[in-house]
């Protein structure tokens, strides 16, 4: 029992609620989101190294013993996905004052960029089935104010679109907590966990947990329930976008992760073997997708789902070197997904357009940005020494490992795709002759380059660095190929 | 009892379905309303229904009504009026915006 575990939400809770009553000072606004974002991150590393030190923390609110009451857990997985989600919202911290928000910092911005954190962090670190779904409302309530904030005419047409599939995705989620609960009658994973062990997962619980796995592979934006994501993600403000494509997609994957290899463990041959097919088509789709477009913001938006769908490669494959390189490209992705997204919104704000075919000879104007957008291409195909580089050889080695020959293929073919598409970018964007008539140049970059470049640097130090976080990284996986340790850490307190 | 409005939870989903894959805004917004209803009525079926038994409250009672599927339900509706009133708001404005409330005509593809 600790205390520490209820910081991650509590903190942008507090922030949130602060932040209401300075809408109008945007002043006051962007020195307390700066200053709330730090104290979270603080809070988040202390938190994981408390439980990187001590163990698993654990706290049953209202001093309700374990299996009743609502309990958070914050194991090694849920504290270093906090402290990436606590690095991306700093970034993005930074980066939102000079993201050319315009009015849209007085229609509640900041607070709902603090609610979004703490819908995020909550659903990171619940240890209750339907509190889990709880913290998926709170973002995504938080989410449809961000997507549509401002409410222009093609921001309102795609918003409607991401509502809906989010509220039919989150009803199908409540039907399922229900099937689940009538079959175990227990809502405390660790609980659910040990009942479905006793009665070694029948063909009832199969069934419940691949539509529990539909419900997530919407939100994750996994094949073929990714249509509604790119159009969507690319609508509302850079910063908006990048929180977006680092925090969202990935509750629904980090959902996955937690329930498929804590709950629905017994029947491998039919849940995770479905997993191996649906990460290969979403890596083709996905990257199909990216090379298809012109618009810069749709390249990134359609990145995402080949990156879920490495994610998923592991979990599908479930082997310890497998499942270490899921956990290490998660955290990778999160980092390099907010950095793309900033980098193309900086683009799109110098170029005045997202349309690739306008523009041209950036890198006379803005050398930074384009080294930026170089190394970032770099960072997610996986050229060694960044971390993609590291996520992708531990997937790769799991699944030459276990036989998994055409999955391998393919996502070595998709990693060479995927930089093609961002190097499309930089070639038609940046190189080419000084074009004194398009009147590139005259927008200023100032304060966007260093969020952008912090979160490189920490991809960076994540490949370079990787003697010190694989160990981490592959005690995250051990504790997720055995469940027991979840369940004794919460149950047997 | 249970089969009962099991299957009324069935049909309610049936219905929200058909009516969520219409063209008009209101019909959708009607189809994820009954969509929540049927939800909702397949929660409370999932703990059992009884009439007439005490939700536990004293020790020694060894029939009683699952006060949980209740309290599940609560929070769910909470979220989906919620949601619901939100979307209702967000479609008043983009059929303004747009000057449609026909989804076929919200596909924009000129924004590539």
């Amino acid at each position: 029992m600790s205390n520490l575990a209820v910081l991650p939400i509590l903190i942008p809770l507090i922030a949130a609620i602060t932040l209401v009553f300075f809408n109008g000072n945007v002043t006051v606004s962007r020195v307390l989101t700066r200053l709330f974002s730090l104290v979270s991150l603080g809070a988040a590393l202390y938190i994981a190294w408390h439980a990187m030190e001590n163990g698993t923390i654990i706290l049953e609110t209202g001093d309700w013993a374990a299996p009743y009451g609502i309990i958070l857990v914050v194991d090694r997985l849920a504290a270093l996905l906090i402290v990436t989600t606590n690095l991306v919202a700093a970034a993005c911290a930074f980066y939102a004052p000079h993201a050319g928000l315009g009015k849209k910092e007085y229609y509640y911005f900041y607070p709902f960029f603090f609610f979004l954190i703490t819908g995020v962090s909550g659903a990171f670190i619940t240890g209750d089935i339907f509190n889990l779904f709880v913290f998926f409302e709170v973002l995504l309530m938080a989410s449809y104010a961000l997507i549509v904030l401002g409410g222009d005419k093609v921001q309102l047409r795609e918003s409607i679109k991401y509502l809906l599939i989010n509220l039919f995705s989150s009803m199908l989620f409540v039907t399922c907590i229900a099937f689940l609960y009538a079959v175990v009658g227990t809502l405390n994973m660790a609980h659910i966990a040990e009942r479905v062990q006793e009665v070694d997962q029948q063909g009832i619980l199969t069934t419940v947990g691949i539509l529990f796995f539909f419900v997530f592979a919407t939100k994750a934006a996994l094949f073929p329930l990714y249509y509604w994501l790119p159009h969507s993600y690319i609508q509302p403000n850079p910063v908006i976008s990048a929180l977006f494509g680092a925090l969202l997609t990935k509750v629904g994957i980090y959902s996955i992760l937690r329930v498929f290899s804590l709950i629905f463990v017994h029947r491998l041959d039919i849940t995770h073997e479905l997993f191996i097919w649906i990460a290969i088509l979403s890596m083709i789709f996905g990257v199909i997708g990216a090379l298809s477009t012109n618009n810069i913001k749709l390249i990134i938006a359609y990145n995402i789902i080949p990156a879920i769908g490495f994610i998923i490669m592991g979990i599908g494959v479930f082997n310890q070197d497998a499942l270490s390189g899921s956990v290490y490209y998660l955290v990778h992705d999160m980092i390099i997904k907010a950095a793309l997204f900033l980098i193309v919104g900086a683009i799109a704000y110098v170029a005045g357009t997202s349309d690739l075919r306008k523009m041209g000879g950036l890198i006379h104007y803005y050398p930074a940005l384009g080294w930026l957008l170089f190394i970032a291409a770099f960072v997610l195909a996986g050229i060694p020494p960044f971390s993609g580089f590291i996520g992708k050889l531990q997937l790769l080695q799991g699944a030459f490992g276990d036989g998994e020959i055409i999955l391998a293929i393919t996502a070595l073919i998709t990693s060479l795709l995927i930089l093609y598409s961002i190097m499309k970018i930089f070639i038609r964007g940046f190189w080419g002759e000084k074009d004194e008539t398009a009147g590139f140049g005259t927008k200023s970059v100032k304060g966007m380059i260093a969020p952008i470049a912090f979160l490189l640097a920490l991809s960076v130090l994540l490949g370079v660095g990787a003697e010190f976080f694989y160990p981490i990284v592959a005690s995250v996986a051990q504790s997720l190929l055995d469940p027991q340790i979840y369940i004794d850490s919460v149950l047997k307190e | 009892m249970e089969i009962i409005t099991s299957i009324l939870a069935g049909i309610l989903f049936a219905t929200a379905i058909y009516n969520i894959l219409q063209k008009q805004f209101l019909r959708i917004i009607i189809g994820t309303t009954l969509l929540t209803h049927g939800a909702h009525i397949f929660i409370f079926t999932s703990g059992r229904l009884k009439t007439g038994q005490p939700p536990v409250l004293t020790e020694g009672v060894s029939d009683y009504t699952d006060p949980l599927p209740q309290a599940l339900i609560l929070t769910s509706i909470v979220i989906s009026f919620g949601v619901t009133s939100l979307l209702l708001v967000l479609a008043y404005r983009t059929s303004e915006e747009n000057n449609t409330d026909n989804m076929e005509e919200l596909r924009g593809n000129e924004h590539e």
